[in-house]
């Protein structure tokens, strides 16, 4: 109907191909394509508050310990944040609120959303608050942000998330520390002596952050290599998905698409610009590497799974009304979403399988309503399980309590610019990434909706629906 | 899976042994039921599963069918490695078939099937093509021997995958091979410490033992079952490894790091094994009195090989397996086992009503037990008590339980917390109107009993049960105060109750089936061995125990100090002597029962003076629990002493012994068969259902020496005309105490009649 009624109009009353202006040709590419098999015009829903991205940005994502490595969190987040300030020019009093997710959190900076705003110049005015839900946090902090402006309590938010792999908070062991935290309280100097001469060298050892999930005491590596082998995904297949990500991620990269990248100038180091650990190699060479958790014979190997990163991502979210009055055009609309959790051991990366039909049931879309598809990508062999979990009437049925399977996103429309795998993964900042990524490729790919899936440690995940805005 | 093969052998039609890889082929077609196999690629699959059983065991039908497809895998030249597993999920080859072993009438014929099964275990272990044995859940006995010929061992981490070599806990010994491949494989300590304890070993400790290769993660869902894909996994993985070892990329030696190079060396030591045989034979002979033959077999066994040859180990393990098959003791242990097979399943049917929130009141040391064994199997629990303090104490024994299982790394501490989460700690009724089962645990006083189960019947739910923990009180007397007597039941828990597997069941005239269905179905949930009983002052265990533990106390009073009446009961076979049987029961509990049932039986319980235990309650010698009883206990006190002021109360009480009923042997049997007598009794006057019961809740609740194989199997073997002379002998002396029942009488008079067949 809505295509009828815009080719009956006098506008379009040509083929729309010839002889139409630069600016109309994008205006039919995008509303002809979907709006004649899409199951809904739009989400918009009468008497709820269309909510919008009005634009976002990340630093370069590099490996840890490479060009930030003496930086710390709230660096890279404070970088992003004026990245928004200069990319958006919004003024720095028209924001609400603040809102950052972080996976491991700086002891000196915990509440890192709020030393990164003071840092980048925001109004000590604006409140900000820190979220953690391991690799959906920065989502988190965005449908947080979603929440306060639906519920009427803000017009304006910033989200963002951050992560710094190159130092993590090492620390003493639990004996040490209460020896130490007992000296505090030693009243006399005999006293204190009495408890240093407690310490025994097995004190002195440290006490890393877990890499495992506290639950089963299984790293996620490993659960990844379990999943991919409880879904027959193959080693080839696992490095051939990998390389794919590579190989778009650098094709994303040469070809400029990657604008969400903020140039950073590192003190005391140079300008970085570009993310670092896109590394296109070739089959051969990645069928050279061990398996790097289930040894001998397992297939999650450095070269298929998402590397330690360090990096920081913004987004500037707004009710329509007020992105309009400040004069911004909107990027997309951020529609439903939701939360899932199950299993932490055996179905720990199976987020995206649970939260992709769940969201688009919300939404009233089918799989093939989406145009444009982002899924974290934690593990090759994780991507490749979900692929198949959700293309599984079985798995359906027998653990979603759903009659029948949502289907397999087709690869032409999925992940096409590269993911965590191949751009990097620092656990809090991903989410945005995705975000602002479904934005960009809805508006270049002409698409009108976009989903965003991740999965995320303890066993949870998310998925949103984003709709593009019309241009 | 039905493989239709065309070079079964000649022999095999004419015999069903002896025919392994027998070169003469003829064409025929066969089809397998038990066996099957695929070939994939240069790899051949065997795939075993018994269609008549959850398990896979070594039957004479499976043995024969192996022997087939490994003729016709071995003369394929295509294949080059073969794979062995079993398609059933949580059971590899769970052991030999005992049945098979039971069928045999002489030692003779029980050592040629050792001997068979060692030649196909030989031709296992020298086949020119590797064999990878992969292994998912039980891996015992016979299928452990069959594993450990094979070249190379993969497992999965499964909870259930358990290898091990149980035949020591049948009076038996591993009659495959065993003896000979397992101290090779693993030294001589950790083989001997499988063998001579027959415990499970678990996937993780078994790779650090060098006893498998590789192990393979379980897996979760994905496009098939959990169970069905870790099957496929594991054989997928079990291919590669057998083609690694054709192709040399695969070591089949065990790496070793340099501590288990210089133990090796060391272990090669003939007086290093000298010192170590001498050690294992010395703790054996502790541990066992001399009563089992079945340990020191097995020492004798890899003695033999180790210090002889092959050849004379492989001798000795098959004639010394059929000499134990044929001992009363490996009878009465195969019993044992059988008995608890039983009763580990519910006779009485499926429950209308599975319970899912149970209330426990009182929250002791048999309460809070409860409570743990409960949690454990995510069932909701209430622990109520009527103090904080002993609410506190009872919430700290389960916290303490659990907690001690995580230290032994069995659940992890998620696992503990997230297990303790379905304990709730209480002081009032709040939640009772949702329970399906209440179990009253509180002070073994009638009154008391009376007024908790009116409480409680004032806030349950009509269809919940209430389950009295008595170990003595008859249940009818308590469900006389119930308005719903059909839904009253006893279970009689013992202490520890997470570790003594026992559960007594008791029924009373009124009690519904459906009422015992759900008790009984409780019970196995909690991984107990159940016993149903009937309703009677002390049931079957009590009544049991009470004439023992007068007699006990007679002899006391006799001068026999509490060591030697130990080192006596021992000595028969009991884990734990009389007299500090008494201590760990709690003196002021003994004298309550005897002083019950003395009143209910008469003077056929009586014997020691009662009065003798009374006197020790009042100056506080409780037992274990007040810190003095027989014995006096310290905070950690390796030989406990005798209770020094225990001499002027049994002094006061003297009586003087008769010579003639007085030796060593002679002391033993007042006491046993006091035992037996009144187990004869319950089972004549109905208050067991069947010997198999009895022999089961006097082994797995009193401590019955299991080599005896329980009170009943114990008639029979030693005869009940022996047994009753015995007794005549003491009657005379002391009179009714010693009275055979009418029961013992008859099978005393006719020989063929036998408590067990």
């Amino acid at each position: 109907m809505e295509v009828d009624r815009l080719l009956g109009s006098g506008k379009l009353g040509k083929p729309f191909w010839g002889g139409n202006t630069c600016a109309e040709f994008k205006v039919q590419l995008l509303w002809l394509p979907f709006s004649s098999s899409k199951s809904k015009k739009t989400l918009s829903k009468t008497g709820v508050k269309n909510i919008v991205l009005v634009d976002g940005v990340r630093t370069p994502f590099l490996q840890s310990g490479t060009t930030y490595a003496d930086l710390m969190p709230h660096d890279l987040a404070r970088t992003a944040l004026q990245g928004l300030l200069n990319r958006t020019g919004i003024p720095k009093d028209a924001v609400d609120y603040i809102i950052y997710g972080t996976v491991i959190q700086e002891v000196k900076t915990s509440n890192v959303a709020r030393e990164a705003a003071l840092g980048a110049g925001f109004s000590d005015r604006i409140p900000a608050h820190t979220v953690t839900m391991a690799c959906i946090s920065s989502n988190q902090a965005m449908t947080t942000a979603v929440g306060m402006i639906a519920a009427g309590q803000c017009d304006a938010v910033v989200a963002g998330g951050v992560e710094f792999m190159s130092d993590v908070p090492i620390r003493h062991s639990r004996k040490m520390r209460k020896t130490m935290l007992s000296l505090n309280k030693a009243k006399t100097l005999g006293a204190r002596l009495a408890l240093l001469g407690s310490i025994r060298p097995a004190h002195l050892a440290p006490e890393l952050p877990a890499v495992a999930e506290f639950s089963t005491e299984e790293t996620m590596g490993h659960s990844a290599d379990r999943l991919a082998a409880a879904f027959g995904v193959s080693r080839r297949e696992q490095d051939e998905y990998a390389l794919r990500s590579h190989s778009l991620a650098k094709r994303a990269q040469d070809e400029g698409l990657l604008s969400d990248v903020v140039g950073f100038k590192v003190p005391g180091k140079d300008i970085v610009s570009k993310d670092n650990g896109i590394r296109p190699s070739s089959m051969e060479q990645m069928a050279k590497l061990k398996p790097a958790f289930v040894k001998p014979h397992g297939t999650v190997t450095a070269a298929n799974s998402s590397y330690l990163t360090d990096g920081a991502s913004a987004v500037l979210i707004m009710s329509e009304e007020k992105a309009l009055a400040l004069g911004y055009k909107p990027k997309a609309y951020l529609r439903d979403f939701v939360y899932v959790s199950q299993d932490p051991k055996d179905q720990l990366l199976l987020g995206p399988s649970y939260a992709t039909p769940k969201v688009l049931e919300r939404s009233g879309l089918k799989l093939a309503d989406i145009d444009v598809f982002e899924f974290h990508e934690a593990f090759a062999g994780q991507i490749l399980s979900n692929l198949k979990a959700m293309d599984s009437d079985w798995f359906a049925k027998t653990y979603m309590g759903r009659t029948s399977k949502v289907g397999s996103p087709p690869l032409d429309k999925f992940n096409l610019w590269g993911g965590s795998l191949s751009l990097g993964h620092p656990f809090g900042a991903t989410g945005c990434r995705l975000v602002t990524t479904v934005a960009h490729r809805l508006k270049k790919e002409g698409g009108q909706y976009g989903l965003v899936a991740a999965c995320a440690a303890g066993g949870q995940g998310h998925a949103m629906v984003i709709e593009a805005y019309p241009q | 899976g039905v493989a239709t093969s065309c070079g079964c052998s000649v022999q095999i039609t004419r015999s069903r042994r002896n025919t392994l890889f027998s070169g003469i082929h003829t064409c025929c077609t066969f089809a397998w039921t038990h066996v099957n196999y695929e070939i994939k690629g240069d790899v051949a699959v065997i795939r075993i599963s018994d269609p008549n059983s959850k398990v896979n065991t070594l039957s004479l039908q499976m043995q024969k069918e192996m022997t087939e497809v490994m003729d016709e895998v071995m003369g394929n030249s295509a294949i080059k490695s073969v794979v062995l597993i079993s398609s059933k999920p949580g059971c590899f080859i769970a052991g030999a078939d005992i049945n098979m072993i039971q069928a045999c009438k002489s030692t003779e014929e029980v050592t040629r099937l050792s001997q068979e099964g060692q030649k196909i275990f030989e031709k296992i272990e020298k086949s020119p093509k590797p064999i990878v044995a992969a292994i998912n859940g039980s891996c015992l006995g016979g299928g452990l021997e069959f594993a450990i010929a094979c070249q190379y061992r993969v497992a999965t981490k499964s909870k259930k995958t358990a290898l091990g070599t149980p035949e020591v806990m049948l009076g038996l010994l591993p009659g495959a091979g065993g003896t000979q491949r397992l101290p090779k494989m693993i030294g001589l300590p950790n083989a001997f410490d499988m063998m001579l304890t027959g415990r499970n070993i678990r996937a993780d400790k078994a790779k650090k033992m060098g006893l498998v290769h590789q192990l393979v993660d379980t897996l979760g869902p994905g496009l098939k079952s959990p169970e069905e894909r870790t099957i496929e996994y594991l054989e997928e993985v079990a291919i590669d490894c057998a083609r690694g070892i054709v192709n040399k990329k695969l070591a089949l030696t065990k790496e070793m790091n340099m501590m288990q190079k210089i133990q090796d060396h060391v272990m090669s030591y003939s007086f290093v094994q000298n010192r170590i045989y001498s050690t294992v034979e010395k703790k054996v002979l502790k541990q066992t009195k001399g009563l089992y033959p079945a340990p020191m077999k097995i020492i004798e066994c890899v003695k033999a090989g180790m210090e002889q040859g092959p050849d004379a180990g492989y001798l000795a393990e098959s004639q010394n397996f059929g000499k134990l098959a044929m001992t009363p003791e490996s009878k009465a242990l195969v019993g044992l086992y059988h008995g608890q097979v039983a009763c580990k399943k519910n006779r009485f049917g499926v429950p209308e009503k599975e319970v899912k929130t149970l209330a426990i009141l009182g929250a002791g040391l048999i309460g809070a037990g409860i409570a743990q064994v409960t949690v454990e199997k995510s069932i909701n629990t209430i622990l109520k008590d009527i103090t904080e303090e002993a609410l506190n104490q009872g919430q700290h024994q389960v916290y303490k339980g659990l907690n001690d299982k995580t230290k032994k790394k069995s659940i992890t501490s998620f696992e503990r917390d997230s297990i303790l989460s379905n304990l709730t700690g209480q002081l009032d009724y709040s939640g009772f109107e949702k329970a399906d089962m209440v179990i009253e645990a509180v002070f073994e006083d009638l009154a008391i009993k009376h007024k908790v189960l009116k409480e409680v019947e004032a806030v349950i739910p009509p269809n919940c049960v209430f389950a009295s923990n008595t170990a003595a009180l008859a249940i009818k007397d308590i469900a006389a105060a119930s308005k719903r007597p059909e839904k009253v039941v006893g279970m009689h828990y013992f202490s520890p109750v997470d570790k003594m597997q026992l559960l007594e069941i008791i029924t009373t005239d009124k009690t519904s089936k459906d009422t015992t269905a759900s008790a009984v179905a409780l019970g196995l949930k909690q991984g107990k061995v159940v016993i149903v009983v009937g309703d009677g002052p002390g049931f079957y265990t009590t009544r049991c125990l009470a004439p023992m533990l007068a007699e006990a106390v007679r002899v006391l009073q006799e001068g026999v100090d509490p060591k030697k009446l130990d080192s006596l009961t021992t000595g028969f076979g009991f884990p734990v002597g009389a007299a500090t049987l008494a201590d760990e029961l709690g003196i002021d509990v003994a004298a309550h029962m005897a002083e019950n049932l003395g009143k209910a039986f008469g003077s056929r319980f009586g014997g020691g003076n009662l009065e003798l235990l009374k006197t020790m309650v009042a100056k506080g010698f409780k037992g274990r629990k007040s810190g003095k009883g027989f014995y006096i206990y310290q905070s950690e006190p390796k030989p406990k002493d005798i209770n020094p002021e225990l001499k002027e109360i049994v002094e006061s009480y003297k009586m003087m012994p008769n010579p003639a009923v007085s030796s060593d042997s002679d002391v033993q049997y007042r006491l046993i068969s006091r035992f037996v007598n009144e187990a004869v009794l319950c089972l004549q006057e109905g208050i067991l259902t069947n010997p198999v019961e009895g022999d089961i809740g006097a082994v797995f609740g009193l401590g019955f020496p299991p080599f005896l194989g329980g009170p009943f199997r114990f008639v029979d073997n030693f005869g009940a005309d022996k047994l009753v002379e015995k007794m005549k002998t003491f009657e005379e002396v002391f009179g009714n105490q010693f009275t055979p029942c009418q029961l013992l009488l008859d099978h005393a008079k006719d020989p063929s009649r036998k408590f067990h067949n």
